[in-house]
């Protein structure tokens, strides 16, 4: 057949389409924003830190000034502390809360699950003020600490294992829901003891989860900045030096230093994560069946008495903000009072902190929900330009490794140069929708990609063949078939738009001052029980909105059930 | 238009010279390919021998690295997908699942500024077509696969394009409906008298359903043909391995129309091969075609054998013989009467023959 | 549900989140634009601003303030790492002691208030015209809470000298004085009461009683009217708010002398709205801006203005316990004294 030996032909290029120039166009826009929102403020940061205050390089001159300094140089030591120990307890325990749900027979298993992913609901801050009200000197049950005070290392610890507890169960929740029932069934055959399965069955299983939860929650801790702000008195870490550096003493490139020293644990624990979690999907193809515990009234017993405990301080916590917010004049009147929430009567901007944080939020949720899922869309579903795509894709698990903080700081470097074009956004209500979007874009772009790649790979190819635009197959198709993720990165940017702290805490203006940040002016000012009504204002909406959108699930999956029916 | 269904004299499809690299692997060698106006033609092939990829190179999906593509006259080898004129059916089918079967048919057809009265006859035409006129309101997942396969043909054929590719398109269905689908599919087929590709690994398939067959291995295309001259004619030995079922025997040329294999000499009728006296070669001769009744040497070689093993199939019976002098064994295919007449049993010996002109012969 | 519904109810759900957001921005203040926005910075009591921003804007209607508020060195460290490209038009209230120093690196604009003769001369700048006015006074004071103090039998407070008593071992909080000007006016009174070394030394007492240093003046009275630390050294104004709130204490004001400090107005040098921030500075000295003052603090700039505050002493009577103060000495010295400060007690200091 090929008599002809036809000379190697110039290599053939594709038109690119009318369409396909759209999508390309689009996806670069995604990608300049996301250069614009992350990695401009970021370079921004890191030569500041190379920078004398007269913007001069002066190599590290900054880093060696700053090691040098006893009492900074301290702050890593603490810092490393107390996220190693407040880690470890939270692994433990969150691995004891998941193993009773996925292996035990015992009751009340979805109360359980719900009561551990309240935390999420609340500003960082509220743990170290319920702490303040449980341990402090006129503490409920101050007795517990034998005479140490809370203000310090414990109260930290307390706070971030509160804090960052959900967060670990639920990625050794997901490992363990793994399990093949067909290994225990072995196991048991063999007649091994209890003590074996679990060291040579549940313990290996659940492997990845922990060594992935450790890292989170490491990284989680070591960049929070509420619970130490609040309770960790005279106790310094990075994140608190962070702050003071940059506001309390105005120095950018000390600040900025701290960033940096702050950026490295975080980047490496991630990185870490990353390779677990790609050894986790190795092991998750495997087709298992799912494990069904047998009752045991020991263990069950035993698993609920400590699901009870572990339930009791979640809500104990919460319940003490709560009842704090409520009380007239803690601890000498206990009548219950509004009084608190009279937030007007506080400061100049009183209730509209709160109203500005339901702004911002549904701004983030929605704008941020339309950035993440087209970008995930264009990411995934363009035709060829491979290297703008993967440049996204990279940009994009960014966010995840760059604390709060450091990002918030970052804007201040990039906005607030004059010289920046878009200086006109400092100080407005934009900036701080940007950076939040920026700040949990990782986790929103992940779960749309998750989505997309759940779709039939050919719906574009079959569409371009019809000569449907994709932006119409988009809209017809895509869009209302990922609705339900569609939702889940709305609402996860709304209760994180709600909650967060740290990236704004630099950025805000006095009429763009969020409920958050006014948790921690009070609590500041000393005003420790509105400080607590305004967090549990944000509990109470976080709570409202998750509710919400349990309903348009529920709602939206059964009026869906025709074509979701397979 | 000629009496063949070319394009003045040219083929309605021209492949010339396609080559794919992914990476450093070259996926296809220099593809030259001809396919007729109205023609049905299969691409058959194990997996990862380029079929697929020669598909998806024609609908534009990953372009060739180098090579030249023309459809009804049309040089579209650059175009986007977009501006080429096909309709594609899945492995998956690619059924939008939020869309009713009408909206799926119509979903083509609205992009094109038909009204809607139009286009609801046309989708009610093409429904009917594929037997599915009832099942216009239904979602894709209240349908069965071989449904939702057929919702897949008439999506694709709702726009009438002048080219129809089918990627794999029964393989996931269950072996009666897809014996079901095979002729519904070839009728429509000729109904409508568009072209068709169909790329398939089933052999089966594409001898029942191909007007023509393109055997790929490599990368490179080893035959075309009718299913017959596929299956009677093998290009090469990897077309005859790969079809059907061979019998191979190592053997060195003697001289034109003769091969020496072990001890005996055996006479062959297909003297087309261009091999040299001396050279090693393979003669192949397929399981039915070993003679076993009215032997004589005016067929062709005949061989003393014996019968080692003989397995029941169903509607024939499958025998291991060695002939006399030999060390391979040959699969022989005798239908039931054969067997019961001859009284055919493990153990016997008996004459066969192998008939001149269905033996095969490649370089080894 | 077919594509078109849930493509609606994805439409509607959009708009609805947009119109929740639209009736978010029409939350701003729709005659902004013929506004002169001023950026003023400030270290009042975060209560009182929005007070101040009503009454201001009653009288001079056509500028808009924009604050921007933190403690005392929050807002002084602000102003100096802004030295070269300054966002603040005018500062309206902040320590005096911190204004010395913004004059001194010749970062104030001289400006006469209108109404100016009505200040007495030692509440503003000695220069003509003045680099800042002063509003209004304040003053370290203790709050005592009774209620602790009767469980834990601690002794009666009348001196500054009886807080370095041994019962009082991490008993008492107040603020750090890098971050808030309260912290700040304590420790350079001190000083002048006691001179140097004593001060010093009474301070290294001190320091072994302290539990905590907070970030704000307000805070050590909060903590001490919810029991959390018994003593609270902060200062009468919030005193008197925190008793009024219903709070067990007694306000002590300690024989030696109150350290006090000024809360004065400033125009700052090159701002781009010199008018409306010379407005802001008028209205700042006005009688009006001193009765506002006086609502919350016992001595004010323009005298007779002054009324009897609830838990505090008349006005008259509060003036005499003031210390003598060198706003100078106060001003030129804070770095030292701070640097000094914070080699001594800085482990204990909350975060700032």
């Amino acid at each position: 057949m090929t008599d002809l030996a036809l000379p190697p032909h110039h290599v053939v290029r594709q038109e690119v389409s009318r369409d396909e120039w759209i999508m390309r166009t689009a996806t670069m826009a995604v990608g300049v924003l996301l250069i614009f929102a992350l990695v401009l403020p970021l370079y921004a940061m890191l030569s500041k830190s190379v920078e004398d205050k007269a913007g001069q390089f002066i190599g590290l001159a900054n880093y060696i000034a700053y090691f040098k300094t006893p009492a900074l140089a301290q702050s890593v030591v603490n810092s490393f502390f107390v996220s190693i120990v407040s880690t470890v307890i939270t692994v433990v325990l969150a691995f004891g809360y998941a193993f009773a749900l996925t292996r035990s027979a015992m009751p009340f298993k979805e109360l359980f699950k719900v009561i551990a992913l309240f935390p999420l609901l609340a500003p960082s801050l509220l743990p170290g003020i319920s702490l303040v009200y449980l341990f402090g000197n006129q503490g409920l049950i101050k007795g517990v600490l034998m005479g140490n005070t809370i203000y310090g290392p414990i109260g930290i610890i307390i706070g971030e294992v509160f804090f960052c507890f959900p967060h670990a169960f639920l990625i050794i929740l997901t490992a363990m829901s793994l399990a093949d029932a067909r290994l225990y069934e072995a196991a048991e055959a063999l007649r091994a003891s209890r003590l074996r399965i679990f060291f040579t069955v549940t313990l290996p299983g659940a492997k990845y989860g922990l060594i992935s939860a450790f890292f989170v929650v490491f990284t989680l801790v070591i960049t929070d900045f509420g619970v130490p702000k609040v309770i960790g008195g005279q106790y310094n870490v990075l994140a608190t030096d962070i702050y003071k550096q940059v506001i309390g003493q105005q120095n950018f490139q000390m600040g900025s230093v701290v960033s940096v020293i702050l950026l490295l644990p975080a980047i490496i624990a991630f990185a870490a994560d990353r390779i677990i979690q790609r050894r986790q999907v190795a092991l998750l193809s495997a087709r298992a069946v799912p494990y069904e515990a047998k009752p045991s009234l020991g263990r069950d017993s035993a698993m609920l008495a400590f699901c009870v405990v572990v339930a009791v301080m979640i809500l104990g916590m919460l319940g003490m903000a709560a009842f704090a917010s409520y009380v007239t004049f803690w601890p000498y009147n206990l009548k219950p009072s509004w009084k608190n929430y009279d937030f007007d009567a506080k400061d100049g901007i009183g209730w509209a902190a709160y109203w500005n944080s339901l702004i911002m939020s549904a701004w983030t949720a929605v704008i941020g929900t339309i950035i993440v899922f087209v970008g995930a869309y264009l990411v995934e579903k363009t035709r060829g330009f491979r290297l703008c795509r993967t440049l996204i894709q990279m940009l994009a698990m960014l966010p995840m490794a760059v604390p709060g903080l450091v990002l918030g700081l970052s804007y201040i470097f990039f906005f607030n140069n004059p010289a920046n074009p878009f200086n006109f956004l400092y100080q407005t209500m934009a900036i701080l929708v940007i950076c939040t979007i920026a700040h949990f874009y990782t986790v929103a772009h992940l779960t749309a990609v998750t989505a997309l790649k759940q779709m039939d790979a050919e719906f574009e190819s079959v569409s371009a063949s019809l000569k449907v635009p994709p932006w119409k197959t988009f809209w017809r198709v895509t869009a209302p078939v990922c609705l339900p993720a569609i939702l889940d990165i709305s609402i996860y940017l709304f209760v994180n738009a709600m909650t967060t702290v740290s990236a704004v805490v630099f950025i805000y203006y006095v009429n763009t001052t969020l409920a958050s940040i006014q948790v921690l002016n009070m609590d500041d000012a000393g005003d420790v029980a509105p400080a607590a009504a305004m967090a549990m204002m944000i509990v109470y909406t976080s709570a409202a909105v998750r509710v919400l959108h349990w309903l348009a699930t529920r709602g939206l999956s059964r009026r869906t059930q025709a074509w979701r029916r397979r | 238009m000629t009496a063949d269904g070319s394009v003045n004299g040219r083929s309605y499809l021209r492949l010339r010279g396609i080559h794919k690299k992914f990476g450093s692997f070259t996926a296809l060698k220099g593809v030259d390919l001809d396919i007729n106006e109205r023609e049905f033609v299969c691409f058959l092939g194990p997996s990862g021998c380029g079929k697929t990829t020669l598909l998806r190179a024609i609908a534009g999906l990953d372009v060739q690295t180098s090579g030249s593509i023309e459809q009804a006259g049309r040089d579209i080898s650059t175009l986007p997908i977009s501006s080429r004129d096909f309709g594609i059916v899945f492995q998956s089918y690619a059924l939008f699942p939020n869309l009713t079967v009408s909206e799926n048919v119509a979903y083509g057809l609205t992009s094109r500024g038909m009204n809607q009265a139009d286009i609801n006859k046309r989708v009610a035409e093409l429904l009917g077509l594929v037997g599915l006129s009832d099942s216009g309101p239904k979602y894709p997942a209240q349908l069965s696969g071989g449904q939702q396969q057929r919702v897949a043909l008439a999506r694709a054929l709702a726009p009438s394009p002048g080219l129809l590719l089918l990627d794999e398109p029964l393989s996931a269905l269950d072996a009666r409906v897809r014996i079901h689908l095979r002729h519904e599919i070839k009728q429509l087929q000729s109904r409508l008298r568009v072209t068709t590709i169909m790329v398939t690994h089933d052999q089966e398939e594409a001898l029942t359903m191909g007007d023509r067959i393109v055997v790929m291995n490599h990368g490179v295309i080893e035959q075309v043909g009718t299913p017959l001259e596929i299956y009677r004619k093998p290009a090469t030995a990897f077309v005859a391995d790969f079809v059907g079922t061979m019998n191979f025997m190592k053997g060195t040329l003697v001289s034109p129309g003769r091969v020496r294999v072990g001890g005996t000499e055996i006479e062959y009728g297909d003297t087309a091969a261009t091999v040299s006296p001396g050279a090693a070669v393979t003669l192949c001769i397929r399981p039915e075609d070993i003679a076993v009744r009215n032997v004589s040497a005016s067929q062709g070689t005949v061989l003393q054998a014996r019968i080692e093993a003989l397995e029941f199939l169903g509607s024939f019976f499958r025998a291991s013989l060695t002939p006399d002098g030999q060390k391979t064994a040959l699969m022989a295919d005798f239908s039931v009467n054969a067997v019961n007449d001859l009284g055919l049993s493990r153990g016997m010996a008996l004459p066969i023959a192998l008939p001149r002109d269905r033996l095969r012969v490649f370089a080894a | 549900m077919n594509a078109k519904t849930v493509m609606w109810r994805l439409s509607g759900l959009m708009a609805g989140a947009a119109a929740l957001v639209m009736a978010g921005a029409a939350y701003a203040p729709p005659a902004a634009a013929q506004k002169t926005k001023v950026v003023v910075y400030t270290a009042i009591e975060a209560d009182d601003l929005k007070k101040y921003k009503e009454r201001f804007e009653k009288d001079v209607p056509d500028v808009d303030i924009q604050w921007v508020r933190d403690s005392t060195g929050v807002i002084e460290a602000k102003l100096l790492a802004e030295k070269n490209n300054p966002q603040a038009d005018v500062i309206w209230g902040l320590a005096a002691t911190s204004l010395l120093r913004m004059s001194g690196e010749g970062m104030l604009q001289p400006y006469a208030p209108k109404g100016i003769e009505g200040i007495s001369a030692q509440f503003r700048d000695s220069a003509n015209p003045p680099a800042w006015v002063g509003m209004d006074v304040w003053a370290a004071t203790i709050c005592y809470n009774t209620v602790e103090r009767d469980k834990k039998k601690l002794p009666a407070i009348t001196s500054w000298q009886d807080l370095t008593k041994p019962e009082f071992k991490g008993a008492i909080t107040m603020p750090h004085p890098a971050s808030s000007g309260t912290g700040y006016l304590m420790v350079s009174s001190w000083l002048q009461l006691m001179g140097e070394d004593a001060g010093w030394k009474f301070m290294d007492a001190l320091h072994n009683n302290v539990g905590v240093y907070v970030h704000s003046g307000s805070k050590p009275c909060r903590q001490a009217g919810a029991g959390e630390y018994p003593v609270g050294i902060s200062f009468e104004f919030r005193a008197s708010r925190t008793k009024r709130d219903g709070a067990p204490i007694d306000i002590v004001f300690p024989k030696e002398g109150l350290g006090w400090d000024m809360e004065a107005t400033a125009v700052m040098k090159g701002t781009k709205n010199l008018a409306a921030a010379q407005k802001v500075a008028d209205w700042a000295a006005s009688a009006n801006a001193n009765t506002m003052y006086a609502e919350g603090y016992a001595v004010t700039a323009r005298s007779g203005v002054a009324k009897q505050l609830p838990h505090l002493p008349a006005p008259a009577d509060f003036e005499k316990l003031l210390a003598k103060n060198d706003f100078l000495w106060a001003a030129n010295n804070r770095q030292r004294i701070l640097a000094e400060w914070n080699k001594r007690y800085n482990a204990k200091a909350e975060k700032s």
